[in-house]
């Protein structure tokens, strides 16, 4: 998806674009978490619901020929980046003819077409990936950006510091995009790091570390906006921490019980697509149709997709075999 | 026409050639600028090909390795040297999860090739953490090809098939070998991996081995020959893809099998060769198949002598299949 330059004010098809990216990564992840529920889907799956600005929001910035990494919960990132539901569903069903065969399933969703260098089941991983993806931009001069999502609990990892510090060096363009949603798996960021504000640690590196409210898209598109251009004009990273909201625990399922009820319904009432909605409503961009007809288009895709999914055939036998060389 | 090389300089003229050859070729590393590496490998490529090629990197070792797969994964061809094959494991999550699984992973629409260069190895007493032969560990792994040569063709040769390879290669190179010379042919030429080499025919028992361990099992052939007893020396060079057709062919004339390695006895790769020898051979075989190699002990500082399997441990293990 892509905004253009210059479409600021609540009174453009822009913002109507953005809405509409947030609620299809909800609406595709509350279908994921019913077929999940009802036994479709192997394994387990990570759901970013609640966190939907920040995906939107810095995806809206990039191009097709940018590129993105991202985490176990990669479900949003990697559909605000363009990947197609299709391929997408399949994978995730674990069907043969998913964008990775059926050999990645949720957590290692793809897609080289969308410039998603891959989601990853390895906390803080994805950075020195990202950093070569860089790399490889600067090294050809082909103008591209890429961009890495990780959590608050990734920059504990050696590789997040690392990866910081090179990029900075470098000036590679590239975006660190840390979703602070508080929690580590089932550990609160206050009890394992003595400073609130990840960004604080961009300083120590030498690159510009920007905090921005997750919950808000457009503040989210704006840091991103400024962070693009300046990675674009050869002016190296920046870190965006956008402070956000995890509403359904680490995984699917998760009965959450670590966690303090009054800090999750805090958590449940900042909604990034309900006050988004509210904002466009107030200005008048959309009305209670046009709302209708977004679900409602919005349904039909996820249901078309599933469809697919559901009809694909599983893998071949020992298809997987096909995938290995050593 | 053939030239006398050292088995450092025969890889330096890999790197100089494939840059030369390929712009996207890159060399990543620490210290691989300016001072041309810790070892020497990578001397004048700074000078011939300039930093935008040849990048001098922070201890970094995750990021530099995880660097590479990114550049990979869009088009480039790195070439990453880390200083010693121990710190291998100080990486270990961006080579075994990451680039190993790289084109599985992704069903294919993403491919990592790239080479990470490490020397392995004792006998320069370089003490427990900077002398393992860790080939092994990195051969149960799906998805990386490992190869060690022994000489210096081998070392340029397959260097230059490792980096034209469409998936990743991890070139272990034996840093006890890097002073020792031998002939490489005169200009281009390519060693293929995956394919092994009959370094000594005979008929008596077949010794597989690799790296610096095959001059020591030549010369234990030297040994056993005065005595009666003609070995066929295999140098595997690659340990995955592993030759497996090179070792049943000469198997099956010898009846016997011996591998011989520096690394570890315990759980190395002998044990794999025996494992797959007997559950497929067990009929050709006259012996039980012999394994040599390290006892099961980091690598000692001051005691590398009787640490290191040698020749004579050999001629001991053949004159033992022999007389079963």
């Amino acid at each position: 998806m892509r905004v253009a330059e210059g479409n600021r004010t609540p009174n453009d098809d822009g913002y109507l674009e953005l809405f509409r990216s947030m609620l299809r990564v909800r609406r595709v992840e509350e279908r994921l978490l019913e077929v999940f529920a009802a036994g479709k889907i192997p394994g387990f799956i990570h759901v970013s619901i609640g966190q939907e600005a920040v995906a939107t929001g810095v995806c809206s910035c990039l191009t097709p020929k940018d590129t993105i990494f991202t985490t176990h919960r990669g479900h949003g990132h990697t559909l605000a980046k363009g990947m197609e539901l299709k391929p997408f569903m399949a994978e995730i069903f674990g069907r043969g003819d998913g964008a990775c065969h059926g050999n990645s399933g949720s957590m290692h969703v793809a897609s080289s077409e969308a410039g998603v260098g891959g989601a990853n089941g390895i906390v803080g991983a994805g950075m020195p990936i990202a950093l070569g993806s860089a790399f490889a931009s600067a090294f050809k001069g082909d103008d591209g950006v890429t961009a890495v999502f990780f959590g608050d609990g990734a920059s504990n990892q050696g590789t997040f510091h690392e990866s910081m510090n090179l990029a900075a060096l470098w000036n590679l363009p590239l975006l660190f995009v840390c979703e602070n949603n508080g929690w580590a798996q089932f550990t609160s960021q206050k009890s394992y790091m003595k400073i609130d504000s990840i960004a604080r640690r961009a300083d120590g590196y030498g690159m510009p570390g920007v905090v921005v409210d997750g919950g808000d898209v457009v503040q989210v598109r704006n840091a991103a906006r400024i962070a693009v251009a300046q990675a674009r004009a050869g002016e190296g990273p920046t870190l965006i921490e956008c402070k956000t909201h995890r509403w359904f625990g680490h995984y699917a399922g998760d009965p959450q019980k670590y966690r303090p009820s009054d800090d999750l319904d805090r958590s449940r009432n900042i909604d990034c697509i309900a006050s988004f909605e509210k904002v466009l409503m107030e200005s008048g961009l959309v009305d209670q149709a046009r709302l209708d007809a977004i679900n409602e288009g919005l349904r039909l895709e996820i249901d078309e997709a599933i469809g697919h999914a559901e009809a694909s055939p599983m893998a071949a036998d020992r298809q997987f075999l096909n995938d290995v060389y050593a | 026409m053939v030239k006398e090389t050292r088995y450092i300089k025969a890889i330096n003229e890999a790197l100089h050639e494939e840059m030369a050859r390929d712009e996207n070729v890159l060399v990543i590393g620490e210290d691989v600028g300016g001072p041309g590496g810790a070892f020497g490998g990578t001397r004048g490529l700074l000078q011939a090909f300039g930093e935008r090629r040849v990048r001098d990197t922070p201890i970094s070792e995750s990021a530099i390795v995880g660097l590479a797969l990114g550049a990979a994964m869009k088009g480039l061809r790195p070439v990453v040297e880390v200083m010693f094959a121990d710190f291998l494991p100080v990486c270990m999550d961006q080579i075994v999860n990451q680039i190993a699984k790289t084109r599985f992973m992704f069903g294919g629409q993403f491919t990592a090739p790239l080479v990470i260069r490490a020397p392995g190895g004792a006998g320069l007493n370089a003490g427990p953490q900077h002398s393992q032969s860790i080939e092994a560990w990195f051969a149960h792994v799906p998805g990386l090809k490992v190869v060690m040569p022994a000489t210096p063709a081998d070392a340029k040769g397959m260097l230059k098939s490792a980096i034209r390879d469409p998936d990743p290669v991890l070139f272990l190179e034996h840093k006890a070998l890097y002073a020792s010379a031998g002939p490489i042919p005169d200009g281009e030429y390519l060693v293929p991996l995956g394919k092994a080499d009959i370094r000594r025919i005979g008929k008596d028992v077949t010794v597989v081995t690799a790296s610096r361990m095959v001059q020591h099992v030549l010369d234990a052939a030297e040994t056993l020959a005065a005595q009666g007893t003609d070995i066929e020396v295999i140098d595997l060079r690659s340990v995955t893809p592993l030759d497996k057709e090179a070792i049943f062919k000469s198997v099956e004339k010898t009846s016997r099998l011996i591998v011989a390695h520096e690394a570890v006895k315990a759980f190395g790769i002998g044990a794999e060769i025996a494992a797959m020898v007997t559950e497929e051979m067990i009929d050709v075989l006259d012996a039980p198949v012999g394994r040599v190699g390290a006892p099961f002990s980091p690598v000692p500082f001051s005691q590398e002598k009787q640490y290191l399997p040698n020749a004579s441990d050999v001629v001991h293990a053949v004159e033992k299949i022999m007389a079963y």
